[in-house]
Order: structure tokens, then C-alpha cells, then sequence
């Protein structure tokens, strides 16, 4: 591990006091700042709260927030929840997955420039179907729509880049 | 400023708000926001001070003319972004219609009529909330200062009489008299189970301890509800001062609310709500001054559905994966770290305030006699209105569908009284109502004879292009991911029922496919650990219950009658409607259609791969699918 990465992750564990008990909100800083869980920051975490590592791992692989591999820079939340199910946020899925080469097992793009997730319900049903990308929330989405979006998204990405 | 006198913030918050001449209020919910109710907000913000208007934001810093507040959610969330000016009310607000809102509706009472809310069943305006439908069948009793007040600002709640409540119970009343008052309200949990709050607060109190917890949950898991979510963004103060006459009732001081991470609004609002409630003394170190003590922790979810069930809620505050645990012993014995617990739900929570302001007998003259006060409902699906609803309990489904939704919507989202076809209550826990229910009063006892459940309150219409046994599978796909995987019955058996149900969509059941599902479903439904598990088969068994015909049709002739499973699909042209346009035959992109111009068009089966291109080419409503 890196000087940078320890001192970080030291920083988060004194935060919450190196106690057991916060492990959940001690992994979700840790993944706030890396985007996901390194192992070797899930490891150092575990031995400094003097618990099993597999602990570590086991709280990290049962909660939906976490994710042990690394993820894409922009984040796609399509809603299929019962009221964006009924309003057919399986369509809107198809076409995201379709647009950016990616399935039911292949979450984030080569290029990690998007990861997509399935979430179920983001208490915005009122304007369902629902698709959030980095935080902004979209309402009454439509496949045309939502692919839009994701143009835009990448037009910006791509100017970025050639600055 | 000294918290144990409300009346003093009270007074000054008055004197300032006799001075102001225009109040205009921005919905500030989740819904709107997200339909550009802050653009709305800075536009507002900007032409006001172009125009040297004075203008506060915070009533309680000083106000001389125009107040411009944000609100919670106000439930009308498909019209947002919700807009008023003084009494009138706009809905589905620009920013670029700011500046002749200003010029009509703020400087000289004109309204703008064209951003009023029009009735789309009989195209009738409307111009205040007073009026519309939607609002005007509700009771809002909780829900009463969401949209009205600003969620930021705890002035403006205690001007309300707000944390008056709190008060009265940490000063004046002792820990059973407020047991006692609650029983006597009658008041039962909202976040499911309906459990008697009153009883549940004198277990906790009568248990043995020094450290004893409440915990607010927050976790609102049921896919398609929001109540909770409205009420933290809306009005977290209210939750704030259930948590702390509930210490009071119990003898805690240390209080926790458990949010979902994907509710970021609520929690910023919950944080900020807990943090002004420090400030003035009213949490922390001698309370109220008095010589009572009581904080809260907000900790944030990582998402599990399980974890909103107490238990497992408890496992994962404790740092642990959220798994649930055999109950006895209960959290009133053993709950947070082995202490005793009193565990709540946000909409409880947040009516305690409310029902000691008003009385217990004025609360129980809501509601029905098993089942007081009122019920907040996330009224989704396919209806004419969506958005957070609430009325006493022993109100008809229909006069919440057909009056206060303005009724069941067709495909195209036109109102269509006809579409109507169920209504699903209680989400993955829950079951199905049908035409037949929609006059039955809802409360506890007469849902759960019907096979549902009130649970958090999701309540999602579903119109003819629904099929019923597709839902029962989407509700299993959902538990059978979320399911922990700690009892075999719940992991292995949602993980069957799935895959049967799969079946039954896909064209491939048989006979006994039904038979073998109905019954493990009812294995599951009594052998699980805990209530994800109990409850996980109930779609199930409440779509087989009146949906049986659907099934069977499924099964035996491979049809989907809703035409919604796209594996049973099957296209066909009709040649009375048919012009021959060659529209679909273009459209099909394996060349299945064939036909001469101006003659009837037909799709062959065997090419067919269900793509529904030619369908949507169709101008003519020639095409269908199933039947
Ligand atoms: C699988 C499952 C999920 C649950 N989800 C929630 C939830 O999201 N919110 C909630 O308040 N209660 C939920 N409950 C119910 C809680 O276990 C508990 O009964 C409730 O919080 C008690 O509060 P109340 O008495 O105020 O209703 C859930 C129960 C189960 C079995
Ligand atoms: S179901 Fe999609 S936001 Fe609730």
C-alpha cells in the first residue's frame, strides 16, 4: 500500500476512533475516496480494528454500496423498482446496456469511463421511470432520452480529454 | 438562545413574519428538483434582487417584504415543479417563467393562469391547493407543515408549535404517563407490522438497564414508497421529536436513525435538522433544561433490503453483516449492543409530536376504531396523479384511485377508467387488490384478510398491460437477490419459485408447475427465520389467488394475455384494420412480414422474433400482441 493510501485510510480509522463498531461507515469513506474497496485497504482496516479480514470482506460482499472492483468514472442508476418497473425501466436498462456493450454480468465499460447499476427504488417513484447519473436525478425517462444523456455525458468526457 | 423557551423563538419568528407582504414557496423534494425546482429557486433569487425587491430567505434572520422558501415534498410530484405565490398554486414552473411570475403573481396579484393545475380528467383550472382533487381529499394531519414549512430552518417549526410536545414530556410528564398516553391514543407502527407503539415503548420501559437505544428506522427498503423519504426531506424535525419523547418514554439517551444511502437529500436534512436541535439545547447534555440527556447518530445504510428489518438493522449498526436474528429475545429486551430498544418507524415517529399536541381523543377521531389516525400512501403506477398521498385509515382504494389519483391511465397515460386492472399494496411483502376490493376500507385487519398488507404503504396501480404473473415474478427476482442467505427456506425456496415462475413467463410449465409453486410457497411462508422470508411468497400466493385464469393461460395455451411477456408474444395483423401502407414490412427487421400494397398484411410466426418493431410502425392499430 501505498504512504499516500495508508495515511488516508489511518485518517479515516482515528475519525470513527479505530472502533469495531463503525465498520460500515469506515468502508464507505474508505470507498467514497477510491471509488470502491481495495483489498489492501480492507485488509489494513480489518487489522487495525484487530478483526478478521474475512469479516472485512464478508460486511463488504453483503451490502449492494460496496463493490471490490474498481468502477467508472461516471455512474448510470437505472431505477427498477415496482413504479419504474410498471412505467418499463426494463427498456430503459436494454438500451443503456445495448449503448454502452455492457450485460447483466458486465457492469462497467472498458474504458472506465461509465458503470451502470440496477437499483430498486430511489423514492423518486412520483416521476417514474427514474435514472440518476452522478447524482442528478432524472424524471420520466424514455430509452431516446436516456441515451441522450449518455451522449452528452461522453461528448464532455471526450472534450475533456483532448484539452 | 435557551431551548426551554419555545416561546420566545416563537414570538420573534412572529413579529418577523407580520412583516412580510408576499410569501413564495419552492417545492425543494426529491421530485421536483429533479424537474428543475432550484433553477426555479436562483431565477427567483436573481430577478428579485435585479429589481431591488427585499427579500429574505430564513424569516428568522429578519424579514421586511418578500419571503422565498424552499419546502419539502408537497406529494404532487408529477406536476412538479411546484410553485406559490401567497395562496395561489402553480404547477410545472420554469425557470424562464419567473419573470412574468414576479410581474403578475408577486407585484400586483395577478394570476398566471397558464401555469395553474388543470384537471386532465375535465380539463377544469384550479388555483389553490384548497381546491384541486388531489389535495383536497386527503387529511393532512402529518404531512400538515411538509410543503409548508422550510425543512431547514427549526424557527419555523417550533413557531408551529413544533418540539412543544418534547417539551411537555421531558419536563412535565414521567416515563409511564407517556406509555400511558400512548396506549391511549391507540397509535400502531407505520412501518409495517402495526404493532401497538404504546406497548412497545412500556416493554422497553419496564425492561431492566441503565443504557437503553431508540432507533428511527429509516431504511424504507419496499421498492415504489417514499413516505419516509418525504417526510425526512419534508419535516425532519418531527422525526427528531418522536425519537425524543420516545427516550423519554423509555428511559434512553442515545437515539440512532438509520437512512438509506440512496436518499442523499433526507440525510442531508436530517443531519442539518440534528445539528440546529444541538444548537439550541434541545439534544445533547441537559435537554430543555432539564437535567436530561439525549443525542442522536445518524448512521447511513449500505443498502440491504433485509436490514430494515429490526434485527438485522441492528446487526449492521453494530458493524456486522445485516443478517437477522431469531426473535425472542425482542429489541425491548435486547436490542443495540445487547441494551434494550425501542425500534420505530419514521411516519410513527413523526406523528407522536402531532398526537400530543392534539390529544389522544381528538387523534382517535381519525381513522377506524382498530386502526386510528391517518395512513401516508406512495401512490405510483398507472394513474393520472402520482405523488404521496394521505388519508385516514378505513378510506376506500377507490376514492384513493379514482378521486384523489384522478383514476387508472391506459398506455399512452390518458385518464381510461376501463385500464384498471389491480393495485399492489405492501411491495415485495404485500399483495395484489382487484376491482372487487375497491370499496373494502383499508386498514390492517381487512388487507391482511385479502391476502395484502398494509406494510409501509406503496401502492402501485396497474393498468391492463400488466401481467400478473410477470409482477409475481419481478417481487421474487427482487427478495431472491435481497434474501441473506442465513435460513434455507428463504435462500433456496425464493430461488425455486423464481426459476418456476420464469418458467410460467417464458412459455415452458407445465401442469404441475402451479401446484409445486403454490406449495412451496406456502413452505417458505411458514418456515423462514424471519419476515423477508415470511413474507417473501405473498405476491405469489395473491396473484394465484385472483389471477388464477392468467396463469393457466400462460400454461396451457403459452399466452400472455396482457401481452407484457415478450417470449409468449405473438403479433398479429388484423386485415379488417389492415391498408396494406407496407409501414410494418419496412419496419421488420428479419423480413417475417409479408403482403402487396393495399393488401392485408401478415407476420410469420416461424421468422417472428418478437421485437414489436412493426407494431410501433403501425398507424393504423392494426397490429396486437397476445389476447
Ligand atoms: C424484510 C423486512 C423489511 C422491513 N423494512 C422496513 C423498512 O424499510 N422500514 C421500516 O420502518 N420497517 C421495516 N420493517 C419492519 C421492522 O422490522 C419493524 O417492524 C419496524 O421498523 C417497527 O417500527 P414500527 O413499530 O414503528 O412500525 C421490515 C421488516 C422486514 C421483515
Ligand atoms: S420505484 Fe423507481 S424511484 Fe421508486
Amino acid at each position: 500500500m501505498s504512504v499516500e493510501k495508508l495515511s488516508d485510510v489511518i485518517a479515516i480509522l482515528n475519525e470513527y476512533d479505530n472502533n469495531p463498531s463503525k465498520l460500515i461507515p469506515i468502508l464507505q469513506k474508505v470507498q467514497h475516496k477510491y471509488n470502491y474497496l481495495p483489498e489492501d485497504a480492507m485488509t489494513f482496516v480489518a487489522n487495525s480494528l484487530g478483526i478478521p479480514p474475512a469479516k472485512v470482506f464478508g460486511v463488504a460482499t453483503f451490502f449492494s454500496h460496496f463493490s471490490i472492483t474498481p468502477k467508472g468514472k461516471h455512474i448510470i442508476k437505472i431505477c427498477d423498482g415496482t413504479a419504474c418497473h410498471v412505467k418499463k425501466s426494463e427498456g430503459i436498462i436494454n438500451a443503456v446496456q445495448n449503448k454502452l456493450g455492457l450485460n447483466a454480468q458486465k457492469h462497467t465499460t472498458d474504458d472506465f469511463n461509465f458503470t451502470l447499476e440496477c437499483v430498486s427504488c430511489l423514492g423518486a417513484c412520483g416521476i417514474a421511470p427514474v435514472v440518476v447519473i452522478d447524482e442528478e436525478v432524472h424524471p420520466q425517462m424514455t430509452p431516446e432520452k436516456v441515451t441522450a444523456l449518455i451522449d452528452e455525458v461522453a461528448k464532455k468526457e471526450a472534450q475533456n480529454a483532448g484539452k | 438562545m435557551p431551548a426551554n423557551n419555545l416561546k420566545e423563538i416563537k414570538d420573534n419568528y412572529d413579529k418577523q413574519y407580520a412583516n412580510i407582504t408576499k410569501k413564495i414557496i419552492i417545492c425543494a423534494g426529491t421530485g421536483c428538483v429533479s424537474s428543475g425546482s432550484m433553477k426555479v429557486f436562483e431565477a427567483f433569487k436573481t430577478e428579485l434582487a435585479k429589481r431591488n425587491l427585499n427579500v429574505c430567505l430564513k424569516i428568522s434572520e429578519g424579514c421586511r417584504e418578500i419571503y422565498l422558501s424552499k419546502s419539502g415534498c408537497q406529494g404532487f410530484c408529477q406536476q412538479g415543479p411546484l410553485l406559490s405565490i401567497g395562496d395561489t398554486f402553480y404547477t410545472k414552473v420554469k425557470d424562464t417563467d419567473v419573470v412574468e411570475l414576479i410581474e403578475k403573481s408577486v407585484l400586483k396579484d395577478e394570476v398566471v393562469e397558464r401555469l395553474l393545475y388543470k384537471n386532465p380528467a375535465d380539463g377544469k383550472q384550479y388555483k389553490t391547493t384548497a381546491e384541486i382533487p388531489f389535495y383536497k381529499k386527503q387529511t393532512r394531519f402529518l404531512l400538515q407543515d411538509c410543503g409548508r414549512i422550510n425543512p431547514e430552518d427549526i424557527n419555523e417549526y417550533i413557531s408551529n408549535g413544533g418540539y412543544e410536545s418534547a417539551r411537555k414530556a421531558i419536563a412535565e410528564m414521567s416515563d409511564a404517563e407517556i406509555c400511558n398516553f400512548m396506549l391511549d391514543a391507540g397509535l400502531k407502527g407505520r412501518g409495517g407490522a402495526g404493532f401497538p407503539t404504546g406497548k412497545k415503548w412500556d416493554l422497553t420501559r419496564q425492561s431492566k438497564g441503565h443504557k437503553k437505544y431508540v432507533i428511527c428506522n429509516a431504511d424504507e427498503g419496499d421498492p415504489g414508497a417514499f413516505m419516509d423519504r418525504s417526510i425526512m426531506e419534508g419535516n425532519p424535525h418531527s422525526v427528531v421529536e418522536g425519537m425524543i419523547i420516545a427516550a423519554k418514554a423509555i428511559g434512553a439517551d442515545e437515539g440512532y436513525i438509520y437512512v438509506r444511502m440512496e436518499y442523499p437529500l433526507a440525510v442531508t436534512r436530517i443531519k442539518t435538522a440534528v445539528r440546529e436541535a444541538r444548537e439550541i439545547g434541545i439534544l445533547g447534555k441537559g435537554i430543555f433544561g432539564t437535567k436530561y440527556n439525549f443525542d442522536i447518530n445518524i448512521m447511513e445504510g449500505a443498502g440491504a433490503f433485509v436490514c430494515g428489518e429490526e434485527t438485522a438493522l441492528i446487526a449492521s449498526v453494530e458493524g456486522a453483516r445485516g443478517m437477522p436474528r431469531p426473535k425472542p429475545p425482542f429489541p425491548a429486551v435486547s436490542g443495540l449492543f445487547g441494551k434494550p430498544t425501542v425500534i420505530n418507524n419514521v411516519e410513527t415517529l413523526a406523528n407522536i409530536g402531532k398526537i400530543m399536541a392534539v390529544g389522544a381523543q381528538e387523534f382517535r377521531k381519525m381513522g377506524t376504531k382498530n386502526a386510528p389516525g391517518t395512513k401516508t400512501f406512495a401512490l405510483t403506477g398507472h394513474v393520472a396523479n402520482t405523488g404521496l398521498v394521505e388519508v385516514p385509515f378505513g378510506t376506500t382504494l377507490r376514492e384513493i384511485v379514482n378521486e384523489i389519483a384522478g383514476g387508472t391511465t391506459g398506455e399512452d397515460g390518458s385518464p381510461d377508467q376501463e385500464a384498471f386492472k389491480a393495485v399492489q399494496i405492501g411491495g415485495p411483502s404485500g399483495g395484489c387488490l382487484t376491482k372487487e376490493h375497491l370499496d373494502m376500507p383499508i386498514e390492517y385487519d381487512t388487507l391482511k384478510a385479502a391476502g395484502a398488507m398494509v406494510g409501509s404503504g406503496g401502492l402501485v396501480v396497474m393498468n391492463k398491460t400488466t401481467c400478473m404473473p410477470s409482477i409475481a415474478k419481478f417481487f421474487m427476482g427482487f427478495t431472491q437477490n435481497e434474501s441473506c442467505g442465513k435460513c434455507v427456506s428463504c435462500r433456496e425456496g425464493t430461488k425455486q419459485m423464481l426459476s418456476m415462475l420464469t418458467d410460467i413467463t417464458e412459455g415452458k410449465a407445465d401442469d404441475k408447475t402451479m401446484h409445486t409453486l403454490e406449495d412451496l410457497a406456502n413452505v417458505v411462508k411458514v418456515s423462514s427465520l424471519c419476515g423477508l422470508g415470511k413474507s417473501a411468497p405473498q405476491p405469489v400466493l395473491s396473484t394465484l389467488r385472483y389471477f388464477r385464469n392468467e396463469y393457466n393461460e400462460h400454461i396451457q395455451n403459452k399466452n400472455c394475455p396482457a401481452g407484457a411477456c415478450k417470449a409468449l408474444a405473438k403479433y398479429t395483423i388484423d386485415p379488417a384494420k389492415c391498408v396494406g401502407c407496407t409501414a410494418c414490412k419496412r419496419a421488420c427487421p428479419v423480413g417475417a412480414i409479408t403482403g402487396e400494397v393495399k393488401k392485408p398484411h401478415a407476420v410469420d410466426k416461424a421468422k417472428c422474433i418478437k421485437c414489436g418493431a412493426c407494431m410501433k410502425a403501425c398507424k393504423f392499430n392494426a397490429i396486437s400482441v397476445g389476447g
